[in-house]
């Protein structure tokens, strides 16, 4: 007979160990694909490791790929610790980076001291109506945010190739389904010369601190972990839950918003309906790794970046698909919910008799 | 408006809406199943992804269309039962391991299908399944066209609808599987095991879903490609609550869906000139999401729905 128990005191060394240990097995239990597809596991990762860290140009790489993972992996980390599902990142990634284009791609034209705070603010903001909308029809229907979330990012795509055929598309560019370009000026500087690593980081990285400050030890996060833990207490200690959950919907959405921002301004320059692989359903893997801390989010995106950029580089030298990086993710999300499972309980033997 | 009352009497239409709406039909029973278990399972979308790769593969590979389906079948199973070993015994949030399947199941599906076949340009096709031409009823008028002339899956799914009634509201086990759903501890001082019945549940309820992703690539169409589910498994997890968990009303919602969607693929060639074609296929995720908050209010949801249960712990 196996009767499961709740641990008194759920130990630390779990909290960081546990997301570690998903991530190594992870990555282990990838040897089974690579197998598959008949290639040496040990060479792959070999080809990896290089792929990531072999020369600042890969280590630029990791990083840029990392920045908008930190936005989506901190959007999700919020929501959810308030118990808020917001499945959209995704969709509001969009919506942050349709306004940035909207603004900053010749509508207007200011200096950059100007134009870049103006894209940054109308795409958060963009991202965060985003998920207003779920969240007042969650709180004042009862709609499972999950499914519209959900649905709302097939929306939002459709929408963006219907503004990217229509009132932004580049009139330069011989009816391709893109926008105009971002003004220079309106542009993330990047980090370092001939290198694709751009400011955007250090935006995330210092949202990420303020996220993990404001969480932790303010009036604010204090409440927004009471209304996750016990919404029905919450209320009755006298928070308004439902303001609560509007004000991390809205930041939640702002800064998947900035995700698309960041990509846009940051990265590519201009918009297509291509721009993320998948940014905001991969930040849902981030922030559960990092155990929803803002902190622990810039780790795991960086591991979740190097498993991306790794696979690439491995991919193009031996042939494996690149479907491989996608494959870790989700095995890794898998790990580390069974880890948190062993964290919290532990299983014991009991005899029969003594039951 | 004489062009749209044209559409609505054509047999064309509703032999389109029954098509796409097949699909539905599969997935809604499938979620249908596993929430009156009291389990969500957001596995559904990975699941009509990995249904829709093995049931294509298993053709390919020269299993016969059968086989292909029941191959769908029992990888839809397989991550079935994952989902419901970190669910059920383990307890774990059903949201998260539901996300956690989805992508799992697509990423083993897309990198096998990717493996199989490095350097194809265009994806192969295989036979696909063909309208059942049933003599005499085939040629009733109207009738004939939209009901006799689908292909067997889509009759399958019917019948799925009467056996998943008949299972739930005339059976000991549909009983049992309706009360695990409400009210476990009732259910195990039965004697009955709850794990045994949530398991099941589950795993039989992605066995549909993955036959919903069968659908598309051995009758809908005859490859498969990256992508083409679609949201088609969301749009499932929106029916199944406007669907009051009654199989009934999931066929009924499905229908209503497939007409939708029915409706806007000829609208958008009818007004194509004037209105942009996205507005057209926005419409069927709008209509998802409006059918959910009407719904929502007076939804009648499973009361242990998200809600683990262990043994000896009250």
């Amino acid at each position: 007979m196996i009767r499961i128990e709740p641990r008194e005191n759920p130990s630390r060394a779990f909290a960081i160990g546990i997301p570690i240990l998903s991530a190594v097995i992870s990555l282990a239990l990838a040897a089974i694909p690579l197998l598959a597809a008949g290639a040496n596991p040990l060479t792959a990762y070999g080809e990896m490791i290089k792929g990531v860290f072999g020369s600042v140009f890969a280590l630029s790489e990791m990083l840029t790929r990392a920045t908008p993972l930190i936005f989506t992996g901190l959007a999700a980390a919020l929501a959810f610790r308030a118990k808020l599902w917001n499945i959209g990142a995704e969709g509001q990634l969009y919506l942050g980076a349709m306004a940035a284009v909207a603004i900053g791609s010749g509508y207007l034209d200011a200096p950059g001291i100007v134009l870049l705070p103006l894209i940054i603010l109308l795409g958060a903001g963009a991202g965060a109506a985003g998920m207003m909308a779920p969240t007042y029809l969650k709180v004042r229907f009862g709609a499972d945010e999950v499914v519209t979330t959900l649905l709302l990012n097939f929306i939002i795509l459709i929408f963006l190739q219907m503004m990217l055929e229509g009132p932004l598309q580049d009139p330069m560019g011989l009816g391709w389904p893109q926008s105009a370009p971002v003004l220079d000026q309106g542009m993330l500087p990047p980090l370092m010369e001939r290198m694709r690593v751009h400011s955007g980081l250090i935006i995330a990285l210092v949202l990420a601190g303020i996220a993990q400050f404001m969480l932790a030890r303010s009036v604010w996060g204090f409440k927004l972990r009471a209304v996750g833990e016990n919404a029905a207490a919450a209320r009755h200690a006298g928070i308004n839950v439902n303001r609560s959950l509007f004000g991390v919907a809205a930041i939640s959405g702002a800064l998947a918003g900035l995700a698309g921002v960041s990509e846009v301004a940051g990265l590519k320059g201009y918009l297509t309906s291509d721009l993320s692989p998948g940014f905001g359903y991969t930040g849902i893997v981030v922030a559960m790794l990092a155990g929803l801390s803002p902190a622990g989010v810039v780790v795991a995106a960086l591991f979740i970046a190097s498993v991306f950029v790794g696979a690439d580089s491995m991919s193009r030298a031996m042939g494996v698909s690149s479907f491989l990086a996608d494959l870790v993710v989700s095995m890794s999300l898998l790990c580390v919910l069974v880890g948190g499972f062993l964290a919290k309980y532990r299983i014991l033997r009991t005899r029969e008799a003594v039951s | 408006m004489m062009d749209l009352l044209n559409i609505l009497l054509s047999e064309s239409f509703w032999a389109a809406s029954l098509r796409i709406a097949t699909p539905l039909i599969f997935g809604v029973l499938g979620a249908l199943i596993c929430e009156r278990a009291g389990v969500l399972n957001l596995g559904i979308e990975g699941i009509f992804v990995v249904g829709a790769m093995c049931g294509w593969m298993a053709v390919w590979l020269g299993a016969g269309l059968w086989g292909g389906v029941l191959a769908a079948a029992a990888a839809g199973a397989l991550f079935g039962l994952l989902h419901a070993v970190l669910t059920v015994p383990l307890g774990l949030s059903q949201h998260v391991s539901g996300l956690g399947i989805t992508l799992f199941a697509t990423s083993v599906s897309y990198f096998t299908y990717r493996t199989a076949l490095p350097n194809v340009s265009s994806p192969p096709r295989i036979e696909p399944f063909q309208a059942l031409d049933i003599p005499l009823l085939s040629d009733l008028p109207f009738l004939g066209p939209v009901l006799f002339q689908q292909t067997a899956l889509t009759w399958l799914a019917l019948l799925m609808v009467a056996l998943v009634w008949y299972v739930m509201n005339r059976t000991a086990l549909g009983v049992a599987i309706q009360a695990v759903g409400d009210n476990p501890d009732s259910v195990d001082a039965q004697g009955l095991s709850v794990y045994g019945l949530r398991i099941g549940a589950i795993v039989a309820g992605s066995a549909l879903m993955a036959l919903g992703g069968a659908f598309l690539t051995m009758s809908a169409f005859d490859a498969f490609f990256f992508g083409m589910v679609n949201g088609r498994g969301w749009v499932c997890i929106a029916l199944v609550i406007f669907a009051s968990w009654r199989p009934g009303k999931a066929l009924f919602g499905a229908l209503l869906f497939g007409a939708f969607d029915a409706l806007q693929v000829r609208l958008q060639t009818e007004m194509g000139a004037l209105v942009p074609g996205q507005i057209f296929l926005m419409a069927p995720y709008i209509l998802s999401i409006i059918a959910l908050v009407i719904a929502a209010r007076s939804a009648d949801y499973p009361r242990a729905l998200l809600t683990p249960w262990f043994k000896g712990q009250r």
